[in-house]
C-alpha cells in the first residue's frame, strides 16, 4: 500500500516537473509546479515526516506559487512562441549534469547499503525546532539576516524614485502598498 | 473491513453530512436575513417561510445552461470549481467534534483525522482554496474576471499572514497543533477568547478576508466587476463555487470556535460516550450557527472596503498586531499566568 501510494505520486512529480520545464503556457507550467510541490509533499508524509509536508504545501505551494501565478496574471504573459536557443539548450546541458553529478556524489559517500531510517525524534516538531534553535542557531540566524537583506533590497529596487513633475509622495501611496506587500512575501520564503 | 478505516469513514460522513448543508441552509438563511435587514420579505413563495427555496435553487442549477466561453482556457474553466471544492470538503477532517468514544474496546477519537500537524494541516489546505479563484479569473479570459482573480490572489496571501499568526499563538501556551489538546486545555483553563482577545479580533477579521465575504469581497465586487473571477460561470459550476464559499466559511468558523470557544466543549458539561458525542457534534454545530450568523449580519451591515484600504489594513495594522499578540502571548506563557 505505501509502496503503491509512493509510486503515484513520484511518478506524478516527475511527470509534472517535466510539465513545468517543458510547457509553453506559463499558467500551465506554475500550475504544474503546485502539482509538483504537493506530490513532493506527500512524500515528505510518506517519510513519516508530516510537518514538512504541512509547511511545503502552506509557504511553497499555498504562498510562494500564489505569488508567482499573480505576477504572471498582472503582467499577461500569453504563451511564448519564442524558439529556444541553442545556447539555452548548452546551459540546461550543463546544468543537469551537475546536478546528476551532485546525486551521484550523494549515492557515493553514503554506499550502496538503505540509510538507516529517520529516528522519531528527528523528524518530530520537537526535535526539528530544538536542533534549529541550538546546534544550528549560527546558521538560522545568518539565513534571518540574509532575508532581511534581500526585504530591504527589493523595497529599495521597487521603490521609484519621485518624479519632479508629480505629487512627490503621496502619488506613491497605492504604489508604496505594492512595495510592501511584495516583500513580505520574500521574507516568507 | 479494516474497522480503522470504517471508523474513519464513518467520522468524515457525519462530518460531510454537516458541511455539504451549510450552503442550502445558508443560502435561505442568507436571503432571509437580508431582506429582513432591508426591510423586505425575500423569498418566501416556495414552502413554508420559503423554507424549500434552496430545494428550488438546486432544481434550477441542474437545468440551466452550462455555458462556456469561446475564447476560455477549456481545461483550466473546467478545473477551478473542482478545485474550489477540493480544500472546503477536506479542510474540516482535522476539526475535533465531540470526547473520545469507546466502541466494542476500541478507542475512538472523535476527528477524523488525528495527525500532530492539526492546525497547520488545515492551514495548508485552505492556502490551496486561492488557486481557484485565480484559475476561473485567467481561463474565462474576461476582463472582470481577471481583476477579480488577481485581487482574490493579493488579499488572500496578505490576510492568510495575519490569520495564520493569530492561530500561532494560541498554540504558544498549549504546545501542541493537535485542536483536541486545544478543546482540553480550555477545558482545564478558560476558553481562549478571554486572554487572547487581540488575537481572537484579527482572526475574526481576517477570516472574513479569506473567505471573500463582504467587506472584504472584493474578488467579487458586483458594482464594479459584475462578479468577478465567476463571472462568467453558470448552472452547476457556479453552484460549486457557491458551495466551495459557504463551506470554507463553516470550516473557518469550526476552526474559530474550536481555538477561542472551547470547540464542542461547554463549560462544567462532562458527558462522556454516545451521549457526549452527540452533545459535542450539536454543541459544536450550533457554535458554528452562531458564526455563520455573524458572517451574514457583517455582510449586510458593511461597506465594501477600497482596495488600498483593504491593502493598508493587512498589512499595516492587523499583521502588527497579530506580531504584537504573539509576542504578548509569549510573554505571558512564559511568566506562567496562562
Amino acid at each position: 500500500m505505501e509502496k503503491l501510494i509512493f509510486l503515484i505520486f513520484a511518478a506524478v512529480a516527475v511527470g509534472s516537473s517535466l510539465v513545468v520545464v517543458i510547457h509553453k503556457s506559463p499558467v500551465y507550467a506554475t500550475m504544474s509546479l503546485v502539482l509538483t510541490l504537493f506530490s513532493v509533499a506527500v512524500l515528505f508524509v510518506l517519510l513519516g515526516a508530516p510537518f514538512l509536508g504541512a509547511l511545503q504545501i502552506l509557504i511553497y505551494a499555498g504562498a510562494i506559487v500564489v505569488l508567482f501565478l499573480f505576477v504572471i496574471m498582472l503582467l499577461n504573459l500569453q504563451k511564448s512562441d519564442a524558439e529556444r536557443s541553442r545556447g539555452g539548450l548548452g546551459v540546461a546541458a550543463v546544468g543537469a549534469l551537475i546536478f546528476l553529478g551532485m546525486i551521484g556524489l550523494v549515492f557515493w559517500r553514503t554506499g550502496r547499503e538503505a540509510p538507516p531510517p529517520l529516528t522519531e525524534d528527528f523528524v518530530s516538531l520537537k526535535g526539528l525546532s530544538a536542533a534549529l534553535f541550538s546546534d544550528y542557531l549560527l546558521p538560522f540566524e545568518i539565513v534571518g539576516l540574509l532575508l532581511l537583506v534581500a526585504v530591504i533590497g527589493a523595497t529599495v529596487a521597487a521603490r521609484k524614485a519621485p518624479q519632479p513633475g508629480e505629487g512627490g509622495a503621496s502619488s506613491l501611496l497605492p504604489r508604496e502598498d505594492f512595495v510592501v506587500e511584495e516583500t513580505h512575501k520574500e521574507a516568507r520564503s | 473491513m479494516n474497522p480503522e478505516i470504517l471508523a474513519t469513514l464513518a467520522k468524515y460522513a457525519v462530518m460531510f453530512g454537516v458541511f455539504i448543508n451549510v450552503a442550502p441552509i445558508m443560502n435561505w438563511v442568507e436571503r432571509r436575513a437580508c431582506a429582513y435587514i432591508q426591510d423586505r420579505p425575500g423569498p418566501n413563495r416556495v414552502g413554508p417561510l420559503g423554507l424549500f427555496q434552496p430545494l428550488a435553487d438546486a432544481a434550477k442549477f441542474m437545468f440551466k445552461e452550462d455555458v462556456t466561453p469561446a475564447a476560455a482556457d477549456k481545461l483550466l474553466y473546467l478545473m477551478a470549481p473542482v478545485l474550489a471544492l477540493l480544500p472546503a470538503f477536506t479542510t474540516f477532517v482535522i476539526i475535533p467534534f465531540g470526547p473520545d468514544l469507546t466502541v466494542a474496546g476500541r478507542t475512538i477519537p472523535l476527528v477524523v483525522a488525528p495527525v500532530d500537524t492539526g492546525v497547520l494541516l488545515f492551514l495548508a489546505l485552505s492556502s490551496l482554496a486561492v488557486y481557484s479563484l485565480v484559475l476561473a479569473g485567467y481561463a474565462s479570459n474576461n476582463k472582470f474576471s481577471l481583476i477579480g482573480g488577481i485581487r482574490a490572489s493579493a488579499q488572500l496571501i496578505s490576510y492568510e499572514l495575519a490569520l495564520t499568526l493569530s492561530v500561532l499563538a494560541v498554540l504558544l501556551p498549549v504546545n501542541s497543533f493537535r485542536l483536541a489538546d486545544i478543546v482540553a486545555y480550555q477545558q482545564a483553563h478558560v476558553w481562549n477568547f478571554i486572554p487572547q482577545v487581540l488575537g481572537f479580533v484579527v482572526f475574526l477579521i481576517a477570516s472574513f478576508a479569506e473567505t471573500n465575504r463582504l467587506p472584504f469581497d472584493l474578488p467579487e465586487a458586483e458594482s464594479e466587476l459584475i462578479a468577478g473571477f465567476h463571472t462568467e460561470y453558470s448552472a452547476m459550476r457556479f453552484a460549486a463555487f457557491f458551495q466551495a464559499e459557504y463551506t470554507n466559511m463553516a470550516a473557518l468558523a469550526a476552526l474559530g470556535v474550536t481555538l477561542f470557544f472551547g470547540g464542542w466543549s461547554l463549560p462544567g458539561v462532562h458527558l462522556t460516550g454516545w451521549l457526549g458525542a452527540v452533545v459535542g457534534l450539536v454543541t459544536l454545530v450550533a457554535k458554528i450557527a452562531v458564526c455563520m450568523a455573524v458572517f451574514v449580519w457583517v455582510r449586510w451591515t458593511f461597506p465594501r472596503f477600497r482596495y488600498d484600504q483593504l491593502m493598508r489594513l493587512g498589512w499595516k495594522v492587523l499583521l502588527p498586531l497579530s506580531i504584537l499578540n504573539l509576542i504578548l502571548v509569549a510573554a505571558m506563557t512564559l511568566a506562567g499566568w496562562l
